[in-house]
């Protein structure tokens, strides 16, 4: 199987501090990818990167074959790269319909003068964008939701909401910056079914980087394991979880990876 | 007419000659979505067929679970048509309840909803060797599922419509099979005692107590309804399948349990069927919204309630109403009694209806002098839902209300209520034990309730007969009568009395954690748990002061005279209740024994152990200290 994004030796340092140090890296299409390792490890640095709000020093991206080692953003996000963020990012006083709305902001294409006279394409085009939200607000069982401001939301919600602005944009690739960080245990049961339902139904490749290791061990098919700014190991959970060299770096003692792996 | 006996011939009728009229709504993605009787017909047909495909045959029984859906309504008809049995399923329900009545009932078939439900049959699938094949509705997360017992909706009703070729009339055959003396659904009763049973309704009581409600109800096809009561209790059977197919008005199913409220109020039904907890709610929910706007408009609120009390009682006494207070009525409907009805989603309603439980007098009041026609009903699972009805000059709060055509009613023994006529049942499925308790030979149903029947013609409920009980000097004591009392006030969410052989009576209270909380809130009382609030002095206290009120209504002898806060709500996961909330009151009494020992052992506290039981099945112990409280009795004010 051929890789859907590829990161090859890529390379990434803020001042004299070597974030990340010639990763690479191949994401399968249709595979839930997991980075762990300790904190300061590079994990968000290397998502930053695939999203563009980075540009590697050294090294190359490549989405589907084409180079966005240097792309905006925005134009990673039009290839079909959509992220969550660890301290949500949401338009607090906006509605949840609202929110999800401008998600889909980059698939709209009338223009400023359409939109202003509303008739025509852009009525057309603000409907179909509609129904997309309504799939996903019913996808994520927010219906109750759809008019509250997103501000007033209980946390584990309002992680629900950012991961439905994040499919708003009818990702290819999902990048999840620690999605379940700060949602309780059953928070976090319904985050990883969402998903894995969104891997399952709509076939999208996630980047998922968590830290609770009972949840990266069940749900994905791989693990990446990055430490100092260094891959150190790569492969199915099983396989990273007997890895002597995982265990030394962040699993700390093997006792506790062998009982399925508690959070260190 | 003369034909229309069985409920899937009302369905071929609507079809023709209602066929372009609304059926059923639900609110999808956001929006109203419609089906016609005649696309009603032909979902159900295609289903059907699509179980004619792969086996169903007349007698089997298909259940269902899940929310409100029109697919799992239709599913049931579905059944019907292949004169098959539905047996809808509470979807809250335990795993072992769950099993119970699967293997009881033998389903061969089971519509779920969801991935969630369907989760739910995979765990218990091993236990249950009559069924044959699971259907689901939304597709969901399902894909990775693969056994060749489980189809998707879409995937059976394409063999539906390839079953129709090979098969021409097939399906109006089945139907035509059809006799009124057919079961038309096994309705698994809570039961407040042992397992659930099914009751057997046939197509001729479905009809009969559906054609019962019309006449009295005025139900026409323009009426809409909202679809929202568990498809398992019967009254939602009653109300959203077999009155929805004689009347062919149209039910609505709401977007999710969570936005009720909100498409209630978007639809602004005609019509509305909710438990006196509902009520409560909405009333909980003015009350809080008033006190949080600004004075002038609280106290224009204030104004205008009051002045629509007064005149309430004075019409109910049916004394005239004076000139000014007819005036300032007329100024409140256009200042708040219309908004308030339209804020609650009842602007439009023509009657809407409390049954189940009794309701509070104010309550019932408040709803009544806003111009919304609140009345009681009465009935039960045996009796297909409906036994008797307030008709709209004669609502009150205290009685059930007129028996319905078709429907006999007679106090006998011990002051039970029976009843004799179109809505008794056939029986309880493959329990003839059963049957024979509550059903005598001369087709009297033996209802359990003790009541009587008032001078006007009304039945009033008092209590369950076999709790009815008598205290150590022999007065006699009702325990849910007290209960009632209790549970009018705002701050009790649950109470159970004692008293039997005892004494005098005392009380275990739940509180309601929503209006203690904000009780408490708004003194700047801090609290962390349900556990924590309901053991705060100050929290005693309240419930002291409620207890005291009820007591004032009570006879001198049945008032409470000790009580304890619970430190968690009684739950039917924990089989303190039955689904539909009511006290288990023999469980209830073996489980807190220690406590009722104490309560009646002059202790001052007492070690609560409580087992609770967590959604998916798990158990887990509490323990803590609970205060018992003295209720003394204060002066009693002339």
């Amino acid at each position: 199987m051929s890789a859907q994004l590829e990161i090859s030796e890529v390379s990434k340092s803020f001042g004299g501090v070597q974030a990340v140090s010639r990763v690479s890296l191949e994401v399968r299409p249709g595979e839930i990818l997991s980075v762990i390792g300790p904190n300061g490890a590079g994990k968000t640095t290397l998502l930053n990167m695939i999203s563009g709000f980075y540009h590697p020093d050294s090294g190359r991206l490549t989405l589907e074959g084409t180079d966005i080692s240097h792309s905006a953003p925005s134009r990673v996000a039009e290839l079909g790269v959509a992220r969550t963020f660890q301290n949500i990012a949401l338009f607090r006083g906006m509605t949840v319909l609202d929110n999800l709305m401008l998600g889909r902001h980059v698939r709209m294409k009338a223009g400023v003068l359409a939109s202003f006279v509303y008739w025509g394409l852009a009525q057309r085009e603000e409907v179909a964008h509609r129904r997309r939200v309504e799939d996903i607000i019913d996808f994520l069982r927010i219906q109750d939701l759809r008019r509250r401001p997103t501000g007033s939301l209980a946390y584990g919600l309002q992680k629900r909401v950012e991961l439905g602005r994040a499919l708003a944009l009818d990702p290819k690739i999902l990048l999840l910056d620690e999605p379940m960080g700060g949602c309780n245990h059953e928070e976090k049961e319904d985050m990883a079914r969402f998903i894995l339902d969104v891997n399952q139904e709509w076939g999208t490749t996630i980047i998922l980087i968590e830290h609770d290791m009972g949840v990266v061990m069940d749900i994905s098919d791989r693990v990446a394991v990055l430490d100092m700014g260094q891959k150190i190991a790569d492969g199915s959970p099983d396989e990273v979880r007997a890895n002597p060299q995982v265990i030394k770096a962040y699993l700390g003692d093997a006792k506790s990876v062998a009982n399925g792996g508690q959070r260190v | 007419m003369s034909d229309l006996t069985t409920l899937p011939r009302l369905l071929q009728r609507n079809a023709r000659e209602l066929g372009s009229r609304p059926a059923i709504r639900e609110k999808d993605r956001g929006i109203w979505q419609t089906w016609t009787w005649r696309e009603y017909h032909d979902q159900v047909r295609d289903l059907a067929l699509g179980l004619a495909a792969l086996g169903f045959r007349r007698g089997d029984r298909l259940s269902v679970i899940g929310d409100n859906r029109p697919r799992l309504y239709w599913g049931q008809v579905a059944a019907q048509c292949l004169g098959g049995v539905p047996v809808p399923v509470y979807q809250d329900s335990i795993a072992k309840e769950l099993a119970f009545v699967w293997n009881h009932a033998e389903a061969s078939v089971i519509l779920a909803e969801d991935q969630e439900q369907v989760d739910k049959i995979l765990g218990l699938r091993a236990e249950l060797p009559a069924l044959r094949l699971v259907v689901y509705d939304d597709a969901r997360g399902m894909s990775g599922y693969r056994y060749d017992w489980l189809k998707s909706y879409d995937e059976l009703q394409e063999r539906g419509r390839s079953f129709a070729t090979e098969h021409p009339g097939y399906f109006e055959a089945e139907i035509e099979k059809g006799r009124p003396d057919d079961v038309a659904i096994i309705s698994y009763t809570s039961g407040t005692t042992g397992s659930p049973k099914g009751a057997m309704i046939t197509h001729a009581n479905a009809v009969g107590v559906a054609e019962s409600f019309r006449q009295v109800s005025r139900l026409t096809p323009e009426d809409t309804s909202l679809a929202y009561l568990p498809m398992a209790w019967a009254g939602d059977s009653v109300y959203t399948l077999f009155a929805s197919l004689v009347v062919g008005f149209c039910a609505n199913c709401p977007e999710s349990p969570e936005t009720v409220q909100r498409d209630l109020r978007e639809l602004g039904p005609s019509t509305l069927l909710a438990p006196p907890r509902i009520w409560e709610n909405m009333l909980t929910a003015v009350q809080v919204r008033a006190t949080d706007s600004t004075s002038l408009k609280r106290r224009t609120f204030e104004y205008f309630r009051a002045a629509a009390e007064r005149a309430e009682i004075l019409r109910t006494e049916g004394k005239p109403v004076p000139p000014g207070l007819r005036l300032a009525t007329a100024l409140g409907e256009f200042f708040v009694y219309g908004p308030v009805r339209d804020q609650l989603g009842l602007r439009r309603t023509k009657w809407v209806l409390t049954g189940g439980a009794p309701l509070g007098p104010d309550t019932f009041r408040f709803f009544r002098s806003i111009g919304v026609n609140l009345k009681q009903v009465y009935g039960s699972t045996e009796t297909t839902g409906l036994v008797s009805l307030q008709p709209d000059r004669e609502a009150n709060p205290s009685t059930a209300g007129r028996p319905v055509s078709g429907v006999e009613v007679r106090i006998g023994d011990r002051g039970e209520v029976l009843v004799k006529g179109c809505a008794v049942f056939k029986g309880y499925f493959r329990n003839d034990e059963a049957t024979r308790e509550v059903l005598d030979p001369d087709g009297w149903f033996h209802t359990g309730d003790a009541g009587f029947i008032d001078p006007q013609g009304h039945l009033v409920i008092i209590d369950r007969a076999k709790d009815v009980g008598a205290l150590a000097e022999g007065t006699p004591f009702a325990p849910q009568f007290i209960e009632n009392k209790l549970k009018f006030s705002p701050y009790i969410r649950e109470a159970v009395a004692f008293g039997h052989e005892k004494p005098c009576v005392a009380a275990m209270v739940a509180i309601d954690p929503a209006t203690v909380g904000n009780w408490a809130e708004r003194r700047g009382i801090p609290y962390t748990s349900y556990m924590d609030l309901s053991q705060k002095a100050e929290v005693r206290e309240l419930i002291r002061v409620e207890i005291r009120r009820a007591n004032q209504t009570l006879p001198e002898a049945t008032r409470i005279r000790r009580f304890l806060l619970l430190t968690k709500d009684l739950e039917a996961d924990d089989a303190e209740m039955t689904r539909t909330r009511k006290v288990r009151r023999r469980y209830v009494a073996d489980k807190y024994a220690a406590v009722i020992a104490a309560l009646y052992g002059g202790a001052d506290e007492v070690e609560l152990s409580t087992g609770i039981t967590y959604e998916d099945g798990r158990q887990a112990t509490i323990q803590s200290r609970v205060r018992i409280e003295d209720v003394e009795e204060v002066a009693t004010r002339v």
